[in-house]
């Protein structure tokens, strides 16, 4: 089992987890079994043709799996996986 | 017997070897560390460019961080060359092995017509004001005076910017800009710490202007009330030195991303999330800016703003105090920047997670073949932000740089 960090604004739909321990040997079998699990996260992770969505980073251990092997990178166990979107509050309010 | 100081001259100036203004002049820069020993109101009459200036009473004290490596040639000078022999024998008996004195020091420099430069001199309060600063080597009198200098450039004066932009005008950063077109609402003053009570509704501008000036009169504050839109950054963000953001649209920061890449202007970013923010300074073509990092905005429902999603006071506070350290370091030359690295704080549990970021080979903004297309006047395409949403033709951001 690996554990997937999820980003706060993603909690609401995995049950408020902060993180989720799932299993799968690479970083699609990974976003594959928790979209199986709370299949509400599939069209924000993924695009029509089931690739990563662009303003969604995915990175294994601190590094972006765009410079890896995309969804083929490989997870072990200790692995931790990150899910990243892009934030938007710069806290002036959508004004500034 | 006691020596006499004819006796002292004459054995340093048998043991220091001896350079003279030409030599030193033809040097490769950065090949020898250039000491200046003179007091310091000598120093700021004029000095060599790109000497450092050590007072000969604190030699012992200072030496060794300003030349750290003993076999490294270290040139002293002094104004005619007499203290900097004595100062160079100090040197030797510290272990330094390539030591030189200039003879003639200083006025032997001028008078050769060597070009020489004065330092901007701070003023008695400056150097009250900036005491703490002037103590570190990596700041000091021209590290100071680069501040004054420098320009810095705030898109918002909210959350990120109001902490950010007073540490800044703290600091002694000369110039401050602030882009921002709202007025103070009530619902800022729990975090936005530039504004107050009694300046609801007043204009965010002239409220950030009023609190700056009140900490550090030094600080030049320009007021842009406008909306930062695609006829105006390149006009409004021109020879700032740094740009500090803290907005919160994806438009505005894709706007300002690809004006101050073809620019070359860094941008510190910060976001935050209720109680989560992300930090990174895109310093351009040294690392990756933002459309390398997220090459299309996400639609709102995963990317709510603080006035929808909330967030904690003191969020904003950190993540931008931190961009306040990344724009000084900026500024200064000095440390290591996060370009290239995305630094996350998560406020519940008091931890910082770093991850690596990277340059897009293919970006559409900061790549070789787009800074190729800007110059020949045909930038790349890039998508819209309405075009992102809906997949439509993409468009271009602006005219050519």
């Amino acid at each position: 089992m690996s554990v997937v960090k999820i980003p706060t604004v993603l909690r609401p739909q995995v049950g408020g987890n902060k993180e989720v321990e799932l299993a799968g040997a690479t970083v699609g079998a990974l976003v594959d079994a928790l979209t199986t699990e709370y299949p509400s996260l599939k069209s924000q992770l993924l695009t029509d043709e089931g690739g990563l969505n662009r303003f969604v980073n995915v990175y294994v251990n601190g590094q972006d799996v765009r410079y890896l092997d995309g969804l083929a990178t490989p997870v072990g166990e200790r692995d931790e996986v990150r899910l990243l979107p892009a934030m938007a509050g710069g806290s002036a309010d959508g004004r500034g | 017997m006691p020596r006499t100081y004819a006796d002292l001259l004459k054995e340093a100036r048998a043991q220091i070897r001896e350079v003279t203004p030409q030599d030193v002049s033809a040097l490769a820069p950065g090949s020898a560390t250039v000491i200046d020993v003179r007091e310091a109101s000598e120093w700021e009459q004029g000095h060599l460019p790109g000497a450092v200036h050590i007072s000969k009473s604190y030699v012992e004290q200072q030496v060794e961080a300003a030349a750290p490596d003993r076999d490294a040639e270290v040139i002293l000078y002094c104004a005619g060359g007499v203290r900097s022999l004595f100062a160079a024998q100090t040197l030797e008996q510290l272990g330094y092995t390539n030591v030189a004195s200039m003879s003639g020091g200083f006025q032997a420099w001028k008078s050769a017509g060597l070009p020489w430069e004065a330092p901007v001199i701070l003023s008695a309060e400056q150097k009250q004001r900036y005491s703490r600063h002037l103590l570190i080597p990596e700041v000091g009198a021209a590290g100071q005076t680069r501040l004054l200098e420098s320009k810095a450039l705030f898109i918002g004066a909210g959350g990120l910017g109001s902490p950010a932009a007073l540490y800044l005008a703290a600091a002694g950063v000369g110039t401050i800009g602030i882009v921002d077109f709202d007025v103070v609402d009530l619902s800022n003053l729990q975090r936005q710490i530039l504004h107050t009570n009694d300046r609801v509704g007043e204009r965010k501008v002239e409220s950030a202007k009023k609190t700056i000036n009140a900490l550090n009169p030094d600080v030049n504050v320009i007021t842009h009330e406008e909306m930062l839109v695609a006829d105006n950054v390149d006009r409004i963000i021109s020879g700032y030195d740094v740009i500090i953001d803290g907005t919160d649209t994806f438009e505005t920061r894709y706007l300002l991303n690809d004006a101050a890449v073809a620019k070359n202007i860094p941008v510190v970013h910060a976001s935050v999330f209720r109680f989560e923010g992300q930090l990174t300074t895109f310093i351009p073509y040294e690392g990756p800016c933002y459309r390398c990092l997220y090459p299309t905005p996400p639609p709102p429902e995963l990317a709510p703003g603080c006035s929808v999603a909330g967030v904690l006071g003191v969020v904003p506070g950190i993540m931008g105090m931190l961009q306040a350290n990344e724009a000084l370091k900026v500024l200064l030359g000095i440390g290591e920047t996060l370009a290239g690295r995305l630094l996350l704080f998560d406020a519940l549990d008091s931890t910082f997670t770093e991850l690596k970021l990277r340059r897009d080979p293919e970006c559409p903004v900061c790549s070789t073949e787009a800074v190729a297309a800007r110059a020949e006047g045909r930038p790349l395409p890039i998508p819209s932000f309405a075009a992102a949403a809906s997949a439509g033709e993409p468009f271009v951001l602006g005219g050519p740089a």
